[in-house]
């Protein structure tokens, strides 16, 4: 049986993707952060000491389980195959920028989604903007833009991130190297082995359905192909029943958690995530996938994320989370600082600079 | 008989490989057409549009490549 010869089949693994989510949200991650591709490198980065964020540090279960269940998966089916060479530094930047945009909206697109699950009405403005970004990518796809073919490079290099993923996950559980917040989304997380072999499972279905947050809208502009859209409405049904009965669901701008109504910034910030994933060829998500089974280009991808978290808290580039009024502190309404507003103007005219320079002439 | 032409997408990003296939499809209408792809996802995707259009296919291996031959 195929998982991908219906759209229904997919819905269906989007759900499951959904009570993985569930189930990690149960066992101890933040509700509506249960699984966030960027908000996960963020807390990896932090762990290592890239950055010094106290409350977002530590060495995430779930990135290392997407990797591995990708590249698992793919050895086991045969499917795995050792890429690279089309254009590194390039996807190095369109990581990197990925991850500056998502920490000004604080959020991947599918913790967008998840926001939207739990009737966050700021990440319903910030999906204005993914989709501007992934149709302006998919605008400079139909004029010619590539960044050229990968090839078949040496298999050790398509090693190297799984198994420094896999290493770097053994030091964090048996040795006190790592960071550990105190407090803050770091501080919540369900338990090592288990958010493991779930993530696993998550990864391995993600390499068998493709799933990825820009290619099912860009699949939409581009060839009215509603596929990989339906992953993400069976992903969204059950992360909304789960809000609601769980008490979680609250349509709102404000007393979301983990999150600021600026909006403006919430929409330029998820414009630059879509935009640079279209261009890179995948949301983060996919580009751990494609990373675990076999792409070094996409590798490079997710050294840019890891990399652009860093820089993102060390030079105050990330949006601080509103926070109501307490005894000891005024309200305050969270954003980005205006270092973190010149950063995403700055890195979507770097974007536009790449989708321009990179045009070919395709010949068939 | 017409010589089957080979369009390569090996080692392209999405969506291209299914954009070209596309562009194909209409540039050889009714040719032979073979595309030879690196990895199992553009494969899939490849045959998926062909589905879409109706059009039926064969689906080998060569070495590490997979080859997808139909008529446009």
């Amino acid at each position: 049986m195929s998982l991908l010869d219906s759209k229904w089949k997919l819905a269906l693994t989007g759900a499951v993707f959904g009570i993985l989510a569930v189930v990690l949200a149960l066992l101890g991650n933040p509700g509506n952060m249960a699984i966030c591709v960027a908000c996960f490198i963020r807390d990896i980065a932090g762990a290592m000491k890239l950055h010094t964020a106290a409350p977002v540090q530590y060495f995430r279960p779930e990135i290392v389980g997407f990797v591995l269940g990708s590249f698992i998966i793919s050895v086991l089916t045969k499917e795995y195959r050792t890429t690279g060479g089309s254009a590194p530094m390039i996807r190095f930047i369109l990581g990197f920028s990925m991850m500056v945009g998502a920490l000004v909206f604080l959020g991947c697109p599918l913790r967008m989604l998840l926001r939207m699950s739990a009737g966050d009405l700021n990440a319903y403005i910030a999906l204005i903007g993914f989709a501007g970004g992934v149709g302006t990518g998919t605008f400079f796809l139909k004029k010619g833009y590539s960044l050229g073919r990968s090839n078949s490079i040496s298999s050790t290099d398509g090693y190297v991130l799984p198994a420094a993923l896999l290493v770097l996950f053994i030091l964090s559980i048996c040795t006190s190297l790592f960071a550990i917040s105190e407090k803050g989304p770091g501080s919540m997380h369900a338990p090592a082995l288990i958010t493991l072999v779930v993530a696993l499972i998550f990864g391995a279905i993600a390499q068998k359905n493709r799933v990825c947050f820009a290619g099912s809208i860009r699949d939409v502009f581009l060839m009215r192909d509603f596929s990989l859209l339906s992953i993400l409405g069976g992903f969204f049904v059950i992360m909304l029943i789960f809000n609601i009965a769980h008490g979680s669901f609250k349509l709102s701008f404000t007393g979301q958690p983990v999150a600021h109504a600026q909006h403006i910034w919430n929409i330029l910030g998820m414009y630059l995530v879509g935009f640079s994933a279209v261009l890179a060829g995948g949301c983060p998500m996919r580009q751990l996938i494609l990373a675990g089974q076999g792409s070094a280009d996409s590798s490079v991808t997710v050294i840019g994320m890891l990399i652009g978290a860093a820089c993102a808290h060390n030079f105050g580039l990330a949006s601080s989370a509103a926070a109501a009024a307490t005894e000891t502190a005024p309200a305050t309404v969270g954003g980005p600082s205006p270092a973190g507003q010149v950063a995403v103007i700055a890195l979507i005219a770097v974007v536009f600079l790449i989708a321009v320079t990179n045009q070919k002439k395709i010949e068939i | 008989m017409s010589e089957i032409k080979e369009i390569n997408v090996r080692g392209l990003s999405c969506p291209e490989p299914v954009m070209i296939t596309s562009m194909a499809l209409k540039k050889y209408k009714g040719q032979m057409l073979k595309v030879i792809a690196s990895e199992a996802h553009v494969c899939i995707n490849v045959q998926k549009l062909l589905k879409s259009n109706n059009i039926s296919f064969d689906v080998s291996n060569e070495g590490d490549d997979y080859v997808i031959s139909f008529q446009a």
